[in-house]
């Protein structure tokens, strides 16, 4: 289980906003759009997607990957090599009120359910799960996130069912 | 949405994104904090991934798709929204969304949400619910 503290800024929510489509405007005491919680990541002291001061980043720099050759280092990937891939495959979420700006959220996360099924096309798809509750400075619940993976063998077509 | 105002089938066709641009989902890494080199670094989604090229994040058609939910239902108003993500979404894509009326319930409803490209296929299918206003 980790915990996260996710202070809701109204700059945050405008850069949110205008990344998802809107032409928003800077809005001190408004609500966040629905899917702003999934950017409590930024809160994380480090985070697998962020690139770390000092550290190998598997994007690229002077090579195609700071930290693979093939497709192994890759978060979620085969480190062996190979082209394995964990792609977002669900994202629910319950809300028990609005998100609002001022709000200081604390993130706990824990595994859910795992399962394994067939991919269309052979190879075995594996499932993993999370769930993330975010409460507010009074302990009361705002939302409740789940989020599935899948982990593919190889690069996904459309039809595994899988995106990141 | 209102109370009496609603019934099931009524329906709304939305295009979130006209020719996605790989500077939006650049945006959207930016905000989100998601920086997963597959979404904003063509030599690595390419030449170690294994992509034809960089493709947005799933969360970032959520988003968009979320964005025409609460333009029709209210943004203070949403109870759940779910979905899952059935395909890729490529800088130049548009994308559609349609939000169809299942249920009405005594103060709430029930929508089927789905999110397709231009060539009709789906990237984003899922539900929702919403309070309903007195």
């Amino acid at each position: 289980m980790t915990e996260q503290g996710f202070p809701v800024e109204a700059g945050h929510v405008l850069m949110f906003r205008r990344a998802i489509g809107e032409a928003a405007t800077l809005e001190p005491e408004g609500l966040a759009p629905p899917t702003f919680v999934s950017a409590g990541a930024q809160f994380a002291p480090t985070h697998p997607l962020r690139p770390t001061p000092g550290e190998p980043w598997f994007g690229s720099g002077r090579t195609p990957s700071g930290t693979a050759t093939s497709g192994g280092g890759v978060p979620g990937g085969d480190p062996a090599g190979g082209s394995a891939s964990t792609l977002h495959a669900e994202q629910h979420f319950t809300y028990h009120r609005p998100v609002r700006v001022g709000d200081v959220l604390t993130a706990t996360s824990r595994p859910g359910e795992e399962w394994t099924k067939e991919g269309k096309r052979g190879g075995s798809l594996q499932f993993t799960s999370y769930v993330t509750e975010y409460r507010d400075a009074g302990g009361e619940l705002v939302v409740t996130a789940r989020s599935v993976a899948v982990t593919t063998g190889r690069p996904p077509s459309a039809s595994d069912g899988g995106e990141a | 949405m209102r109370r009496g105002e609603v019934a099931v089938g009524d329906a709304r066709e939305v295009t979130v994104v006209d020719d996605l641009t790989r500077t939006q989902i650049v945006m959207y890494a930016g905000a989100s904090g998601d920086y997963n080199p597959l979404h904003s670094d063509e030599v690595f989604a390419t030449q170690v991934a294994g992509f034809p090229g960089v493709f947005a994040h799933g969360m970032l058609t959520m988003g968009m798709t979320g964005r025409a939910l609460t333009d029709w239902v209210g943004e203070d108003a949403l109870l759940s929204y779910g979905v899952q993500f059935r395909g890729q979404v490529w800088p130049g894509d548009t994308l559609v969304t349609t939000l169809t009326v299942t249920a009405v319930h005594d103060d709430s409803v029930d929508l089927a949400v789905r999110t397709t490209n231009q060539d009709g296929r789906d990237v984003v299918v899922g539900t929702a619910s919403a309070r309903l206003e007195t």
